[in-house]
């Protein structure tokens, strides 16, 4: 049992003996999931002071590795909420630390993808990392630190602190790792992009190993509501966070532990599903057996009474940003976005925000380029075993005049306080009804539309064909017969053209 | 002697007229600000139907509108306008073309074809449209048939008006080209016309004296007879009162040979005066085959098929000669070439079986 490892050896320990879960399977892979993890936690520490992302990575070379891995030193600065000083070591030294014990929208999903990429530096490089940060006060604090892997702790190596002149605020991570940038490029390119894409309000700059610049400018200052925090839903729980929540709380009876830790649970409906459950509503969470727990879960699940989930706590780009996000980086002919309403599953609330974009810099390819993103993260891999490609696949394009050599590109959105990923790696999306659904009628709302954009140009295709015909024959027609007829002036035509322009004739 | 239906220079007014006329109607369309456009008569199988006093094919009531209103219509109504113009150009002044001519002529007026059978299709429209034949308007086939015998005729072609010709005058017989399609018959001694399918034949023929012994005009009609040929042929026994008797193989394909200039194709159901409707097929007969015990060879599937076609077709009903041939050709399931009499000599066509089927079909003919 998985519980029982963990008793067994640190956090740390497990993600370094399992780091494939985190996504730093290869130097190829390790080099890309590094850069991503850290560039979407600057992101969420920009979003959630509601402050434009600024966001600088540069990645240098350092040196040889072995005859296929490089050393890179990797730097990423940004504008965000800043670190508080006595926090910092904790933050980047200990896996798994933080509280997620309340639920919201968020990029990273165990408050893991930073650590892991330092640790996965630190077990190729033996290396510290730098942490600078500041809360925008009157100091800075710089760390120097290395986890101590058996123990999950930090080792703070040194520590700095600098006044802080000109009120800067942000985090700014260095730390050195092996990894193959040039096999890794494409995907970290098409990462900005992707990113620059649904971040629309973000100023990305990459700077490579070879010293090329690469800046997404942002579009639009105006971000989108930031997530609010929300309690678990009872559907959604599972024993492993039932048992946390548990161990947590400081109420000292079911009715009012349920009343204070899940979402959408009241008084009303805490007192039903006690009575429904046949638990006693004094009963002292703290006390609940293993056995009872995994009862309790069940239970949960079982109880039809629950009010669904209210997706306030849900951050949707919506489709201003989106179609923002979606001109400046495609530039394409035509868009329509659309954004669906709040839908569940499992007790998890979600959202889909689809597009459709035609022409512009969107490669014609056979079938179309589909990008993917879950909470403003792009996904790069395995996209044919992702949901969206499949419902993508199983329509039928044809009514919507859409022909598999056009250039278009598709973009799903799904945001949730829990993505359906279908495995660790969080790079692609589970096969569910719910958000199957969900998908499908979003992209068959922006394929109408599609249509009808294709139908107008075709129109007017026709129109001006149709007037190049004329153009071409009537005067021959005009010419010939006047010819014939052995008159001298030529017959006036540009009135019949004009009925041409006009109504188009047959 | 000669008593034209109409002479050729009438002829040649009247089709300046019409194609003059055609223009005049698009021209004071077009001035008056409609899209122009021409009606002429549907020339599909379902419009296509066979005329037992004409004993032709002729074309039905329906009819068909060509509005340059329409796109799908507009290429093809240019192409028919530049077709009539320059028809209309060549026949004034006095010179001819053809189809393969006209297919490249387009392209000087930048009124390309896309390929033969488009401007094929244009001229067919042409002729329906003004109700002649392509000739009628300069524009003629590739010259393969010939004409020998005591005619003769009077140019009316440019550089040789006036001047006249004895069709005796070249032994290899005389082109029946634009020249001689559009020359007037003066005289002539001869009392029949023959007409023969092959050209060695022909030849024969004339070495043999066979336009003395038989008093007759010899036409080659080297296959399937040209539509000038089947005109000229039309004229020798409307204007000079020849009777008309045909030669062909002793094959479907030979009957049919004979049966178009007689009444016609369905290709040519827009048209007139391209038929000779008392003109008769003297031979090769299947059951020739049978009494002059011709070598043969043995009919294949698609003679076979074709002689089912024939045996429904309406211009095949007018004589019980032809379904009796046609029975007679299924029951032997053999064919023979006119050359199939030479096995009896060289001269045999001519000393024996001629004069004995002129005998045989002119009396037909005459009771006709």
């Amino acid at each position: 049992m998985a519980q029982a490892t963990f008793e067994e050896i640190s956090a740390a320990d497990f993600f370094y003996r399992n780091r494939d879960i985190a996504g730093f399977t290869n130097p190829t892979r390790a080099i890309f999931a590094a850069i991503r993890e850290l560039v979407e936690n600057s992101l969420d520490a920009a979003e959630s002071i509601k402050v434009p992302p600024d966001i600088y990575v540069r990645l240098s070379f350092e040196g040889e590795a072995s005859e296929e891995t490089q050393i890179y030193r990797l730097r990423v600065k940004d504008n965000g909420t800043g670190i508080p000083p006595q926090h910092i070591p904790l933050a980047f030294g200990q896996v798994l630390y933080g509280s997620k014990y309340k639920l919201k929208q968020q990029r990273g999903t165990f408050g893991l993808g930073g650590k892991m990429a330092i640790l996965y530096g630190q077990i190729t490089t033996h290396q510290p990392a730098l942490i600078i940060s500041s809360t925008g006060g009157t100091r800075i604090y710089e760390y120097k630190i290395m986890i101590d892997i058996q123990k999950n702790r930090p080792v703070i190596l040194d520590r700095r602190i600098t006044l802080n002149k000109d009120g800067w605020r942000g985090t700014i991570i260095e730390f050195t790792l092996e990894g193959d940038y040039l096999r890794a490029m494409p995907k970290i390119l098409e990462y900005f992009k992707q990113t620059a894409m649904v971040n629309p309000y973000a100023n990305l700059t990459f700077v490579d190993p070879k010293g090329r610049l690469y800046i997404f400018k942002r579009a639009t200052a105006t971000m989108p509501d930031p997530p609010t925090e929300t309690l678990p839903h009872p559907y959604g729980v599972d024993v492993e966070l039932l048992q946390r929540l548990i161990q947590i709380t400081t109420h000292g009876n079911m009715l009012d532990f349920l009343k204070n830790h899940f979402h959408r649970v009241g008084n009303v409906t805490a007192k039903r599903f006690l009575e429904f459950s046949g638990i006693s509503p004094s009963k002292n969470p703290k006390k609940l057996s293993h056995d009872e727990i995994v009862r309790l879960v069940q239970m949960l699940r079982k109880f039809k009474d629950f009010l669904p989930p209210d997706a306030g706590c849900l951050s949707p780009l919506g489709e201003e940003l989106l179609r923002t996000g979606i001109l400046k980086e495609l530039k394409p002919e035509f868009l329509a976005v659309h954004q669906r309403k709040p839908a569940t599953y499992s007790g998890h609330p979600f959202i889909v925000e689809v597009a459709i974009a035609y022409g512009g810099e969107i490669s014609q390819k056979n079938g179309f380029v589909i990008y993917r993103f879950a909470n403003r993260i792009p996904l790069l891999y395995d996209e044919a075993s992702d949901v969206s490609v499949k419902v993508i696949e199983s329509m039928n394009w044809r009514r919507y005049k859409v022909a598999p050599d056009m250039p278009i590109a598709i973009v799903v959105h799904i945001c949730s306080t829990k993505v359906p990923y279908k495995t660790v790696g969080k790079e692609f999306i589970a096969d569910r009804p719910e958000v199957r659904r969900e998908i499908a009628n979003g992209l068959r709302e922006v394929a109408r539309q599609l249509q009808r954009f294709l139908s107008r140009r075709e129109h007017a295709d026709r129109d001006k064909k149709r007037l190049g015909v004329f153009s071409k024959y009537l005067p021959r027609i005009a010419e010939f017969s006047t010819k014939l007829a052995e008159k001298d002036k030529i017959p006036d035509i540009e009135r019949l053209l004009r009925n041409v322009r006009r109504y188009g004739v047959e | 002697m000669s008593e034209p239906e109409r002479s050729v220079l009438e002829k040649r007014k009247e089709v300046l007229d019409k194609l003059r006329g055609l223009g005049s109607r698009i021209y004071d369309q077009l001035e008056r600000g409609v899209f122009p456009f021409i009606e002429m008569p549907v020339r599909s199988t379902e419009n296509i139907y066979y005329d037992h006093v004409l004993r032709q094919f002729v074309l039905g009531d329906k009819r068909v509108k060509r509005s340059s209103r329409n796109i799908r219509h507009l290429k093809p109504f240019a192409q028919l306008v530049w077709a009539a113009l320059f028809s209309y150009e060549l026949t004034s002044q006095r010179k001819t073309s053809t189809l393969r001519d006209v297919y490249y002529s387009a392209q000087a007026y930048e009124m390309t074809f896309k390929d033969q059978q488009e401007s094929n299709n244009i001229i067919t429209d042409l002729e329906t449209v003004l109700g002649y034949s392509r000739e009628d308007f300069s524009i003629f086939p590739e010259e393969r048939s010939a004409v020998f015998g005591d005619l003769t005729i009077r140019y009316t072609v440019p550089g040789y008006e006036g001047k006249t010709l004895n069709l005796t005058s070249h032994p290899d017989g005389v082109m029946i080209g634009p020249a001689l399609t559009s020359a007037e018959f003066e005289e002539t001694s001869a009392d029949k016309v023959i007409a023969i399918e092959k050209g060695g034949l022909f030849t024969r023929f004339i070495e043999e004296n066979v336009h003395k012994k038989f008093n007759a005009i010899l036409v080659l009609t080297a296959g399937q007879a040209p539509r000038a040929t089947r005109y000229f042929i039309r004229r020798l026994n409307r204007e000079l009162k020849l009777p008309v008797y045909i030669f062909t193989d002793g094959d479907p394909w030979g009957m049919h040979i004979a049966m178009v200039i007689i009444s016609g194709s369905a290709n040519a159901a827009h048209l007139r005066d391209l038929t000779t409707p008392d003109a008769v097929w003297s031979g090769v007969w299947a059951t020739d085959i049978v009494e002059y015990k011709l070598p043969t060879d043995p009919l294949d599937d698609i003679d076979m098929k074709r002689l089912y076609e024939l045996q429904k077709d309406p211009r095949y009903q007018e004589d019980p000669l032809w379904q009796r041939e046609i029975k007679t050709f299924m029951k032997i399931k053999r064919k023979a070439e006119q050359e199939a009499f030479s096995r009896y000599g060289l001269t045999y066509i001519v000393d024996e079986y001629l004069p004995a089927k002129l005998e045989e079909t002119g009396q037909k003919g005459k009771t006709k």
